[in-house]
């Protein structure tokens, strides 16, 4: 269970942004809408444990993210949370399969080939495994920045806008597959959105105003 | 998937910008690893060809000209001295073991050295083949000597005059060869060796004399024979401060320490090292700005990367190590083809060589290539820290958010 508890956060510059207290239940699939420049990747990124907000706690499954010390955060993370940003980046100088392999390292886990495959193979690109990412196109890419969220059976997986790059019908597979894999995988899923064609999927909403 | 496999790969992802950089260290340590080799190897044979010589005694002059023509056997000598005044000196209470030398000829650019049994056990010489010399004309020839000219036992050769050149050869008397050294690791291995008064005969013809001389009786003939120098080990310390003093104020000649003349010479080469040691570190810091250049323009582009790895789980200081590894494994690759080729290098400027008497090998390793180790360490670290400490300390929220 994921809950946010009196969050805000301050920018530099001084900008303030508020976000009223959530309780997400594990295994459930949430909707973060907002407009453009409402704070949809703020809050994203303070759940994630990426950005530390001036006020307030974030509790994942009973740790409070902000009370670990950086390196164990980052490790928290690599574990329990699976991240797919909007445009697909994946490390240039490895291959797909290393790229996951990474993954599964950064995490301290044990190198599992067998998970590489079944995750890949759940995604339909399993012959891509020994390709370099610029060898592949832009759908099959955010199909393995998926793999690579899903790879250590996180019980988070979180999403910015990972449509919005697409076209209707990539964007209704990528959604699809996010649906999906958080089913295979028991993770709770939230996706940040503000593409019209996503909404129809999800029945919790969390909306920034 | 360990860290330093991904600075690995990260290097080999540029290989054009990787090897340039891989090169400018080699190119500085391989000149660095020349100049070590060189110099140390130098040095040892000017040691090794003076290391139980404590003094030589011979006309006035230079004395660094004197050191190198009756140690080194490179230059002219310096004029004769009496056999009479030498053999005073030898017989003084200062000295253990005094050698006369008599040199002036040549037989195909090798010099012909008259001399006595002293030389022998000043040396520490060794026959392979055959024996000492005995007799006039008798020769024991050096085993490169023997090697390069083709000599064997029994085989008969006529001297030139002069220490290079056979225009003027002395027809009169055949020099035979009597024995072949074993290899000295010293110049004793391009000599031939005769005794003193088949030297004489050759330049006397016309007083030719059927029985042998020896350098030690007191013949009356001895009054005015003249040799070139006289190679001398003292009985004890005390010596090194009275003896030379004694030669050069009371004597017509002079006393030349093969160790201060051998340290002289070596500073003067050393300049030349000096210009080129600066030479290298230079290049060795050109080629550690490169390779910071180089990691500081990726880590823009890899920002990106650097910040996805901390949302997979890496620390930041698995960040600063793979930064800072891709830049020691640059500089480490560039320092061990350097030292590699520095080897090979000096290896063939050795087999070119024409002479043999300071001949340079690229097959010897020495402890002092652990610095150059060290060094190509210390340039990784230098080039890489800024960079890694910036991957360290990047702020990932605002990079992500930057898509
Ligand atoms: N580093 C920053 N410094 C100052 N202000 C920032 C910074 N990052 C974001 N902001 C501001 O915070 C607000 C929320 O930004 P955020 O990126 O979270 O919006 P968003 O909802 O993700 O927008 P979009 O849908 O366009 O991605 C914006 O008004 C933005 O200007
Ligand atoms: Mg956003």
């Amino acid at each position: 269970m994921i809950a946010l508890n009196a969050v805000s956060h301050n920018y530099q510059n001084g900008h303030k942004i508020g976000f009223k207290d959530w309780q997400v239940d594990d295994g459930s699939q949430w909707l973060l809408l907002g407009a453009s420049g409402s704070g949809k990747t703020t809050l994203l990124h303070i759940l994630t444990g990426i950005l530390k907000p001036q006020q307030g706690s974030v509790i994942i499954d009973g740790t409070s993210i902000y009370d670990l010390s950086s390196k164990d955060l980052d490790q928290f993370r690599g574990r329990n949370i699976g991240i797919i940003f909007q445009r697909p980046h994946l490390i240039k100088s490895l291959s797909i399969k290393e790229n996951l392999v990474m993954a599964q390292s950064f995490a301290n886990l044990p190198t599992d080939l067998n998970r590489v495959k079944e995750v890949l193979t759940s995604l339909g690109i399993a012959d891509k495994k020994n390709a370099y990412p610029s060898e592949l196109s832009h759908g099959q890419l955010q199909r393995v920045s998926i793999a690579r969220a899903v790879i250590n059976r996180p019980t988070l997986l979180i999403a910015d806008e990972p449509t919005s790059s697409l076209d209707d019908k990539n964007a209704a597979a990528v959604l699809e597959l996010l649906i999906d894999q958080s089913g295979i995988n028991q993770a709770t899923l939230i996706v940040a959105t503000h593409d019209k064609r996503v909404k129809d999927a999800f029945t919790n909403t969390y909306e920034l105003s | 998937m360990s860290p330093l496999k991904i600075s690995w790969k990260s290097i080999w992802s540029k290989p054009l910008s990787s090897a340039l950089n891989i090169m400018l260290i080699a190119f500085g340590t391989g000149i660095l690893t020349i100049l070590l080799l060189a110099s140390t190897q130098i040095s040892d044979k000017l040691e090794n060809n003076s290391k139980d010589i404590d003094l030589v005694v011979g006309a006035k002059g230079s004395p660094l000209q004197l050191i190198l023509s009756s140690i080194y056997y490179i230059d002219f000598p310096t004029g004769n001295i009496p056999l009479k005044e030498a053999q005073e000196l030898a017989r003084s209470p200062f000295v253990k073991k005094a050698v006369p030398l008599a040199l002036g000829d040549n037989y195909n650019g090798v010099r012909i050295v008259g001399t006595d049994r002293n030389f022998v056990g000043i040396y520490k010489l060794k026959v392979k083949e055959g024996k000492f010399w005995q007799n006039d004309f008798e020769t024991t020839i050096g085993t490169s000597v023997a090697e390069n000219l083709k000599l064997k036992i029994g085989d008969t050769f006529y001297g030139a005059h002069g220490l290079t050149g056979s225009t003027d050869v002395h027809k009169t008397h055949a020099y035979k060869v009597a024995g072949i050294l074993a290899p000295q690791g010293n110049v004793t291995d391009n000599l031939i060796l005769t005794n003193i008064s088949s030297v004489w005969k050759m330049h006397d013809h016309e007083e030719e004399k059927a029985h042998n001389h020896d350098e030690k009786s007191e013949a009356p003939e001895i009054e005015n024979k003249e040799i070139t120098s006289l190679l001398i080990q003292y009985r004890s310390p005390m010596s090194v401060v009275m003896f030379p003093r004694m030669v050069n104020e009371s004597t017509n000649m002079q006393a030349a320490s093969p160790a201060q003349e051998s340290t002289r010479l070596f500073s003067l080469i050393g300049v030349g090292v000096d210009t080129l040691q600066w030479f290298a570190v230079l290049i060795m810091f050109i080629a550690a700005i490169s390779v910071f250049v180089n990691l500081y323009n990726s880590l823009k582009e890899r920002s990106y990367d650097l910040a996805i790895m901390r949302t997979l789980g890496a620390s930041r200081g698995k960040l600063f190590l793979i930064v800072i590894a891709e830049g020691i494994m640059l500089t480490l690759a560039g320092t061990i083809i350097g030292i590699v080729l520095g080897h090979l290098a000096l290896q063939f400027i050795g087999s070119n060589q024409e002479s043999s008497q300071a001949r340079l090998s690229g097959l010897i390793f020495l402890g002092e290539e652990a610095y150059l180790f060290v060094a190509g360490l210390a340039i990784g670290i230098f080039a890489a820290i800024i960079p890694a400490v910036q991957a360290y300390r990047s702020n990932i929220s605002k990079i992500l958010s930057k898509n």
